[in-house]
């Protein structure tokens, strides 16, 4: 179960310099979160204090402590996206979205010449106006 | 059957390329997947033999191919927006495949290294210094002076760090060079290891990026023998602004919080594991190849404008008709940028306010549209071209909203090693609500008599200001770095151009924000 895929992630990591975030990235993806379980194994393997490796996971807005198991669609809602018309399609969004959907908001995607960009997995989308950003999210 | 070419950039693949490539290779063309010529606005772009059309869908295929659609643009490099493009940052885009080794010899690849070896490096330090090139991620040092740096400090190990973390709403250049041209960040980052004795390297990309750390994780392999024994590795970010900041990248490469560093010790003195480290963005990095060409320093050195040296690749981004990347020499006013190439906005509204230099930068006011693009012009009217991003934004924009936006990323991407940043950002979006509401008078709690220090009268709308304006000076001069420091770029030329949205008498905003700083 878990435990052997985090002993995995951090033996392909363990004497990298500065693996720690590597770890943890990994982990976030394996998992979905970095779970207090994960971060005390994290900071044995380490040497380090779990404050050390919890102060670390708080630090990042990519590090969850709890995992969502919702499928996840990131919204850009930085300037350019919002000179392009963002906001206006936040309130179908998140109608769209209901409990189903987690709407994450992220700050450029570098798509700003042809915002509203969203993100779902690693899957771009540019372009957006109501309905395409609604199918998106339906469709997530 | 005709080759036809169709850039892999994740740009171009969120605006459909991967279905117009797979309509034409069922089609039975040979399609070759190439970098992006940066005409965003005709993204999916479509090239036969030098002819282009766009956008592009899957259904206009058919049409392209029996010579019937009417999205001919005719010759691309032809084409107004490319043709007076000065680009050597930029010279293999929309032109070679990225991860063909073949292409990127052929188009001069790995001339610069080999050249770079022969001279050795300190001539390399030199030429570099001669260019004039000053780093593009924002701050805009002279690359040879921290080079040299670098290269003087003793020590037994020593690193490259590009900084790919390109966090700037309006930026994407750093994007399509890594996705387009990653041997040529990896040529510019093996000429930088020669020049100051580096056996290491990091590209650290931010994880919004999926694209761009794919290519750079298949190219770097490919590359390592060309630049062995130095050795490159990506890493990639986690979601946080400021890790772009050059310490609190080098921090979190640590694996540590991202917080800022005190400075000095600079980092070219006591860098990555306290090592005398080059932080470079990518796009500084990148001109390298061309610099230390046969006669490149001197060509570089000889464009620009006053100190501002060189080509910029300029992005032109939010409501645009002609979006994309524009790499030119400096000097090219904001006018031209805006309504001459880009061609005004995208919405056919007029163009209210300009962002330059991402969200640390000014709105700048059309009555300002003649200021030259050079770092030392824009620090002139208390703005910044910082990574060489342009947002622009039509009339219906609120822009005292924006100012509010400005607050509220700078509160949520603190890295809280500051009291003005990270409380004054907080407190800068209350007074900012205060003075939209009109004002506020004391209530609850505050009024009670126990409340012996607490505030009974209430405060002006003008008095709000008068806070938001001494807040923001806390802000600029008590700020440990440029995210707390310029924050209040944004905000202050907001109120001081458009304070009406702010709910001010029109004008009642011009003088006040006039005070504001010289950093
Ligand atoms: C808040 C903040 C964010 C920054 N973000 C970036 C960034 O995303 N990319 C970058 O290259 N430089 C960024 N910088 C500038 C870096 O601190 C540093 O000046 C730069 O990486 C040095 O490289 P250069 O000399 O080649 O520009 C940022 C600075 C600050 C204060
Ligand atoms: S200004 Fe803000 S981001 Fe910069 S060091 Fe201070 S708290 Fe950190
Ligand atoms: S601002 Fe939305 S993609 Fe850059």
């Amino acid at each position: 179960m878990a435990g052997a895929d985090l002993d995995d992630i951090l033996a392909r990591h363990l004497g990298r310099e500065g693996a720690l975030l590597p770890i943890l990235r990994d982990v976030q993806v394996a998992f979905g979160c970095v779970s207090p379980a994960s971060e005390a194994a994290i900071a044995l393997a380490l040497n380090l204090s779990r404050a050390e490796v919890h102060g670390v996971v708080g630090f990042y807005h990519d590090f969850a402590a709890e995992r969502d198991p919702r499928p996840e669609v990131q919204i850009c809602r930085a300037e350019a996206c919002q000179a392009r018309g963002v906001e206006a399609l936040i309130s179908g969004a998140q109608a769209a979205a209901g409990e189903r959907v987690l709407l994450r908001t992220v700050y450029c995607l570098g798509l700003c010449s042809v915002g509203p960009s969203a993100r779902v997995g690693d899957a771009l989308h540019a372009r957006l106006d109501a309905e395409g950003l609604r199918r998106l999210i339906e469709a997530a | 059957m005709r080759t036809v070419r169709i850039s892999d950039d994740a740009l171009a693949r969120a605006c459909g390329a991967d279905a117009v490539a797979a309509e034409f290779a069922r089609r039975g063309a040979t399609v070759e997947r190439v970098s992006s010529w940066g005409m965003h606005w005709l993204e999916p772009l479509v090239e036969i033999e030098g002819e282009g059309w766009g956008p592009v869908t899957a259904d206009d295929v058919a049409a392209i191919l029996d010579g019937t659609c009417d999205k001919a643009i005719d010759r691309i490099a032809d084409h107004p927006f490319m043709a007076d493009q000065q680009r050597l940052t930029f010279a293999r885009a929309g032109k070679t495949r990225p991860l063909s080794l073949a292409d990127f010899a052929a188009t001069g690849g790995w001339a610069a290294l080999e050249r770079a070896r022969a001279i050795g490096p300190a001539t390399v330090v030199e030429e570099v210094i001669a260019s004039g090139l000053r780093g593009r991620g924002g701050a805009g040092f002279p690359a040879g002076i921290k080079w040299r740096t670098v290269a003087d400090t003793p020590g037994a190990r020593k690193y490259i760090v590009c900084n790919a973390d390109e966090g700037d709403s309006g930026t994407f250049a750093d994007r399509m060079l890594m996705e387009g041209d990653p041997f040529a960040l990896i040529e510019g980052m093996a000429i930088a290891a020669l020049a100051v004795g580096a056996q290491r390297g990091y590209i650290y990309v931010r994880g919004e990026y999926p694209d761009a750390i794919r290519k750079l994780e298949a190219a770097i392999p490919l590359a390592a023998p060309r630049i062995s024994p130095f050795e490159i590795e990506v890493r990639v970010g986690a979601g946080a602004y400021i890790c772009g900041e050059e310490t609190s990248l080098l921090n979190s490469l640590e694996g540590r919080r991202g917080e800022v560093r005190a400075k000095p010790p600079l980092p070219a003195i006591a860098g990555l594991f306290g090592c005398p480290t080059v932080v470079n963005n990518v796009l500084t990095l990148a001109a390298m190849p061309h610099i230390l060409a046969e006669g490149g320093a001197g060509h570089y050195g000889g464009l620009g404008f006053a100190r501002s040296r060189g080509t910029m690749p300029i992005q032109l981004a939010g409501n645009i008709r002609h979006g994309g990347l524009y790499e030119t020499a400096f000097g090219v006013t904001l006018d031209e940028l805006v309504h001459g190439i880009g061609g005004g906005t995208a919405s056919g509204r007029p163009v209210k306010a300009v962002q330059v230099g991402g969200p640390l930068g000014a709105y700048l006011h059309p009555d300002q549209f003649d200021i030259a693009f050079d770092y030392e012009s824009y620090t002139a009217a208390d703005a910044l071209i910082g990574h060489g991003g342009i947002t622009v934004f039509d009339d219906r924009t609120d822009m005292g909203a924006m100012a509010r936006f400005a607050m509220q990323f700078c509160a949520a991407e603190s890295c809280g090693k500051c009291t003005p940043c990270r409380i004054g950002a907080v407190r800068g979006v209350a007074v900012i609500d205060r003075i939209r509401a009109g004002g506020r008078s004391p209530e609850g709690l505050e009024c009670a008599p126990q409340m012996h220090n607490s505030r009974k009268t209430g405060r002006s709308q003008a008095e709000e200001v008068t806070l938001l304006e001494d807040l923001c000076e806390t802000m600029t001069y008590g700020s440990l770095c440029a995210l707390g420091g310029f924050t209040p770029f944004p905000v202050l030329s907001a109120l001081k151009h458009w304070p009406e949205d702010f709910g001010l008498a029109p004008q009642s905003g011009k003088g006040m924000a006039e005070q504001t700083h010289g950093i």
